[in-house]
């Protein structure tokens, strides 16, 4: 496995707890044990206390007799000898390779960028800077209204120091969330007291003595901040597979079964583009649920030596401050959007439909409707858009009960 | 610093100093306990850190919250009224000494 993240860890032990009995090597570029992002964004930038969480303990690596590679980079496959390339400058044979590379974050390309005090968010290393300029920030700026963006203007904003963000499009979280609950996300962040920007981007970054103080958006207006994180997405890593002739495109593009063309390679995880039953065309998910299954999925495939096709439901999470968020599926693309609850009270979900079929439900302060939302989506059992705007229907039920057979319900 | 005890489903007992603060997933996770695995990072969104603490006990512990009694729900082994997940339970002083049983599967 190429990358020590969710993805490559979990293909690592999926094949010991399947019973692979040949060499599993993981190789990794950073330099700890690998551990979870998920946290670094939430309780462990608010809490100083925090320590990072490994995926596994040091121990479970050796007990499973899995070869871990830190701070080890991959420079180059070869596919026709069947090896990996080491920045170390050793090489690895091959039988089986699992890319699971990740994605960088996209850098401002604006002036001041590389300030002192300008910040971004992926790794436990990005996490701990970022914790300790907190302690001592007094206003902060935040450029991007996605999850990172948003997780992190809580945690600031809860820490009392005065946040602006800036976001580009003209909703928050855009492509994550149907427009109902970005509405509502971003009138919540402003309610606890952030300032929020939408159809506004950053011109520069101003610095002194190579320190930023503030930004200056493209209406000429300035921000003072001493504090600046850029949280305006990723990029897939697929520098590795392009260089070795695998196709890609915004990802590396693999089949039903995470296979590249060549049946030896795979990929999973963030840097995988791969055609989701669930989603209904090829995507890329940078997600844990879609990291951890992918891992199991390829060890399935490489365990009962034949193809493994990929069918799980995306999820996904995000706590802000006292909102928390639940996705299942993907709401992106939705012809009709329908409202459960009462968004006024804190507590709703949109339940999103394509040609009158479910496809995703977000979920606020609803986790009831979110794992309903994961079994429905799971089996495919039909549901009404009626049935899920009615408050007295029994959705929990209905998730839980057999598929009838017969014509679908009329929606 | 708390002790609490994990134990497997074939009756291996594993003795975990979980530091005050900590949630028993966290523990259990850095000190190699295996059948805790807490997918998602202890935001009770995946049901993979599922314990049975003897109901006993269950004076000592936080009561169920609605993300967790939802989750509960979507356990691999079957639910009791032992079930917990060990992300929500924060060790303290209180918990020394806690016995937690491990499911038989948590994926």
């Amino acid at each position: 496995m190429v990358g020590a993240g969710q993805a490559g860890v979990q293909a690592a032990l999926s094949l010991r707890h399947g019973g692979f009995d040949g060499a599993v090597t993981v190789i990794g570029d950073e330099p700890e044990l690998p551990y979870q992002r998920p946290p670094l964004s939430k309780e462990f930038l608010a809490d100083p206390g925090q320590q990072p969480l490994p995926l596994r303990a040091e121990r479970f690596y050796d007990a499973h007799d899995i070869r871990l590679l830190r701070g080890e980079r991959v420079v180059t496959l070869d596919r026709a000898a069947r090896e990996v390339h080491l920045g170390s400058g050793g090489r690895l044979a091959f039988d089986h390779l699992v890319l699971a590379l990740g994605a960088r974050n996209r850098t401002l390309p604006v002036p001041g960028h590389d300030a002192d005090g300008v910040l971004t968010l992926r790794t436990l290393r990005d996490a701990e800077r970022l914790r300790d300029r907190l302690a001592g920030a007094t206003s902060a700026v935040v450029v991007g209204g996605g999850f990172i963006g948003l997780e992190f203007a809580s945690v600031a904003r809860a820490r009392g120091i005065p946040t602006l963000l800036v976001e580009a499009g003209e909703r928050t979280m855009a492509r994550a969330v149907s427009p109902a609950v970005s509405g509502f996300l971003t009138a919540g962040h402003r309610r606890a007291g952030v300032r929020i920007l939408l159809g506004t981007t950053v011109r520069r970054l101003l610095a002194r003595r190579g320190r930023v103080v503030g930004v200056e958006t493209d209406d000429g207006r300035r921000h003072p901040a001493d504090l600046v994180l850029v949280a305006v997405g990723a990029v897939p890593n697929v520098g590795l597979a392009a260089g070795a002739g695998l196709p890609t495109a915004d990802g590396i593009l693999v089949d039903a079964c995470l296979r590249t063309p060549d049946p030896r390679v795979f990929a999973v995880g963030d840097c995988a583009r791969y055609p989701s039953p669930a989603v209904g065309s090829p995507v890329r998910l940078e997600s844990v649920q879609n990291a951890a299954d992918h891992g199991r999925c390829v060890a399935e495939t490489l365990l009962r030596g034949q193809p493994t096709p990929y069918r799980a439901v995306p999820w996904f999470w995000s706590d802000q401050g006292e909102l928390r968020l639940q996705i299942a599926g993907v709401p992106t693309g939705a012809e009709r959007a329908v409202l459960r609850g009462d968004p006024d009270a804190g507590a709703f979900s949109v339940f999103s439909f394509v040609a009158g079929r479910l496809v995703a439900v977000e979920s606020v302060n609803r986790p009831a409707d979110h794992l309903a939302a994961r079994r429905l989506l799971a089996d495919g059992r039909p549901l009404t858009p009626e049935q899920a705007a009615d408050p007295s229907f029994d959705l929990r039920s209905h998730s839980r009960s057999r598929p009838e057979p017969g014509p679908p319900a009329v929606s | 610093m708390p002790k609490i005890i994990y134990v497997d489903p074939d009756g291996t007992r594993h003795v975990v100093d979980a530091p005050d603060g900590t949630s028993l997933m966290q523990a259990a996770v850095a000190n190699g306990v295996e059948g805790v695995l807490g997918e998602c990072g202890g935001s009770a969104m995946c049901a993979t850190c599922h314990v049975y603490v003897d109901p006993a006990d269950g004076g000592r512990l936080p009561e169920l919250g609605a993300d967790e009694d939802e989750m509960l729900d979507s356990t691999a082994s079957p639910r009791t009224t032992a079930s917990r997940l060990s992300c929500q339970l924060t060790a303290s002083e209180d918990l020394d000494g806690l016995v937690v049983r491990l499911p038989e599967e948590q994926i």
